[in-house]
């Protein structure tokens, strides 16, 4: 190699050098512009003010079936910016007039993805215009045109409700052929109710022990059908109680039911033919409240010691209380209750008890009048239309056929 | 007439309020709702009658020095200073400074409370009772109740891990509430309202009346 070809060499080496390190200066000043101007950008959409949210669209409105003109239900579009992750809308604005004109008042506000309201503040039979309005950190925008007129309207029938009413119609049906046939001479059969049978046995008991008996309505008021029932074996007790002149004791929980009750053991010592024997003490009101009941009961029986308590109608947390304290007096108990999970502590804790239906059926068993023993084979002729109802409809929809399950549905 | 216009009364408004489920209209409706206002009416004068009765039993009993007859005045003593307290508060009874609630707080709930609390023991000598195995029914009822006791607690599942997964105490209990026992509550439930339908419509058509009492 030659000194002069040498020289070329290095010339044209530091010429490369000299252009890659130009290229590189170049390229990172390219990357710092870029990136700076990235940075700004950022730091300028920052402060820019958010834009207002796209409002919603094809807002529509249906009275709402089968009630009394009380409700409409609205439906919409979401905006379109109302998306997940998205937070430029918070929520939707809902508006209504009676006059497009205006003023238009808030209906109420919903959170972002919700697309539906059931506006029940309407009077029924009166237009209304409805408009909903998007809003987020960009502001509100409202909705571009108003959708109405919506007029709430009352039903003339539930038309969810046509199996309860057959079931209805056909339980009067029963019940009146029932009561038709017993009066017609033929005695339907009623099958022994131990705990009914007990109830004498009971008082014979307190008579020759020289002591009262105790009944307990229940801690519920009379729109309870559990207290109704109760208060009319009421009657039949008194009436035992009458003919073998043994006090009763009927501590009761609510005002209506006590005013029955004092005309019940009036009514029974009235049947018995002793008026004159009917204590007006010996019903008392005592106290709605279910522990202050609880106490005064305990009370009595520790006191009095009756030697028969017999509770009949709706209980609660109270049922093995009065039970078991009542178990400690040794005193015969005979309960009845359709509060289902009451019956096993009156199970244990007493002697006799009636389960669910058996305590509706006391009165019509107690007093063997036709027309009530009819009413009962009524509705044992309603309970196996329902047990085949209820194999029909498993079968049936094991088969996928949902008619008679979407039939059956109320609201 | 004493007994027919009660008779026809029930009737008609117990006829009126099974046609208030089926009808929404304003026409049934509004009269249906009218007539539960009512009957909250009636309950308040209802209360008039009750407290006097309390009042009546317990000075009775306080003049006739009747057994453990102190506690009458303590009974009587309460319900009419909580009854003064009431009046007098009116509506600002329910203020958190007001004597009524503090009745309420400090007196009737700890009361309340502690008889409520009484249940535990009673539980614990009812069950005492229940388990004893003298029949075969008694012997089912104990064993489930050890299951469905022990699978709803995590020993029970700990207990049996080295069984098949439907075998697990946890499993078994579930089926036990599942399908026998719900099985049986439904049937009781259905049976009851049954009763419910029966009784109702006994009173609606007049021909269950003794709770009109004797008088003819």
């Amino acid at each position: 190699m030659s000194h002069a070809q040498g020289g070329s060499l290095r010339s044209n080496i530091t010429r490369r050098l000299v252009r890659r390190i130009l290229a590189w200066g170049l390229g990172l000043a390219l990357m710092c512009s870029v990136a700076g101007g990235a940075q700004a950008q950022s730091a300028d959409s920052s402060t820019a003010p958010a834009p207002a949210p796209e409002p919603p669209s094809s807002l529509e409105f249906h009275d709402v079936a089968n009630d009394a003109g009380r409700a409409i239900d609205l439906s919409w579009k979401l905006s379109p910016d109302d998306t997940a992750g998205s937070l430029r809308v918070s929520g939707y604005v809902l508006e209504r007039t009676e006059n497009l004109a205006g003023p238009w008042t808030l209906v109420d506000t919903v959170a972002a993805g919700t697309s539906t309201k059931n506006d029940q503040s309407v009077t029924r039979d009166r237009s209304y215009f409805y408009r909903v309005g998007a809003t987020g950190p960009g502001g509100f925008t409202p909705a571009g045109a108003a959708a109405g007129p919506a007029i709430a309207r009352s039903s003339w029938f539930n038309n969810t409700r046509w199996s309860v009413l057959a079931f209805i119609v056909s339980f009067f049906l029963f019940v009146l052929y029932f009561i038709s046939v017993a009066q017609a001479g033929r005695k339907p059969f009623v099958r022994r109710l131990a705990g009914i049978d007990a109830i004498e046995e009971a008082i014979g008991r307190a008579t020759e022990m020289g002591r009262p008996v105790l009944y307990v309505p229940g801690v519920q008021d009379i729109d309870e059908i559990q207290t109704v029932a109760s208060l009319v074996i009421l009657e039949s007790v008194a009436k035992l109680t009458a003919k073998y002149e043994t006090p009763i004791r009927v501590p009761v929980a609510y005002p209506i039911p006590f005013t029955i009750a004092q005309e019940m053991v009036k009514s029974g010592y009235l049947n018995a033919g002793r008026p004159e024997q009917y204590d007006p003490d010996s019903v008392r009101f005592v106290s709605p409240e279910q522990f202050a009941y609880v106490a005064a009961i305990t009370g009595i029986m520790l006191r009095d010691r009756p030697a028969a308590h017999i509770f009949m109608g709706s209980f609660y947390g109270e049922s093995l209380m009065l039970a078991e304290t009542g178990f400690s007096t040794g005193a015969i108990q005979i309960a009845g209750t359709a509060n289902v999970h009451q019956l096993p502590f009156f199970v244990v804790a007493c002697d006799y008890t009636l389960i669910g239906e058996e305590l509706y059926a006391a009165s019509a068993y107690l007093s063997g009048e036709p027309k009530l023993v009819g009413s009962l084979k009524g509705a044992d002729l309603l309970k196996i239309t329902i047990i085949v109802v209820v194999i029909v409809g498993s079968v049936l929809e094991t088969m996928g056929i949902h008619g008679l399950t979407t039939w059956m549905q109320t609201q | 007439m004493k007994r027919e216009l009660p008779l026809f009364l029930t009737a008609v408004i117990g006829l009126f309020m099974i046609l208030s489920f089926f009808v929404p209209h304003q026409f049934v409706s509004v009269p249906a709702d009218f007539l539960q206002q009512c009957a909250v009416i009636v309950v308040a004068f209802g209360y008039v009658l009750g407290g006097a009765n309390v009042l009546r039993v317990n000075f009775d009993g306080i003049y006739k020095r009747q057994p453990d007859w102190p506690y009458k005045i303590v009974l009587a003593g309460s319900l009419l200073i909580t009854l003064f307290f009431g009046l007098k508060e009116g509506r600002a009874w329910q203020d958190s400074n007001s004597v009524s609630m503090w009745i309420y707080n400090q007196l009737y709930s700890p009361m309340s409370a502690t008889m409520f609390s009484l249940l535990a023991f009673f539980i614990a000598s009812a069950a005492f009772r229940a388990f004893r195995i003298r029949t075969m029914e008694a012997g089912l009822l104990a064993a489930a109740a050890l299951i469905v006791m022990l699978g709803r607690v995590p020993i029970g599942d700990v207990m049996t891990q080295w069984l098949p997964e439907p075998l697990r105490l946890g499993a078994v209990q579930d089926w036990i509430m599942n399908f026998p026992q719900n099985a049986a509550k439904r049937a009781v439930l259905i049976g009851a309202a049954m009763g419910v339908m029966a009784t109702g419509l006994r009173v609606i058509l007049g021909i269950e009346r003794s709770y009109l009492g004797g008088g003819e």
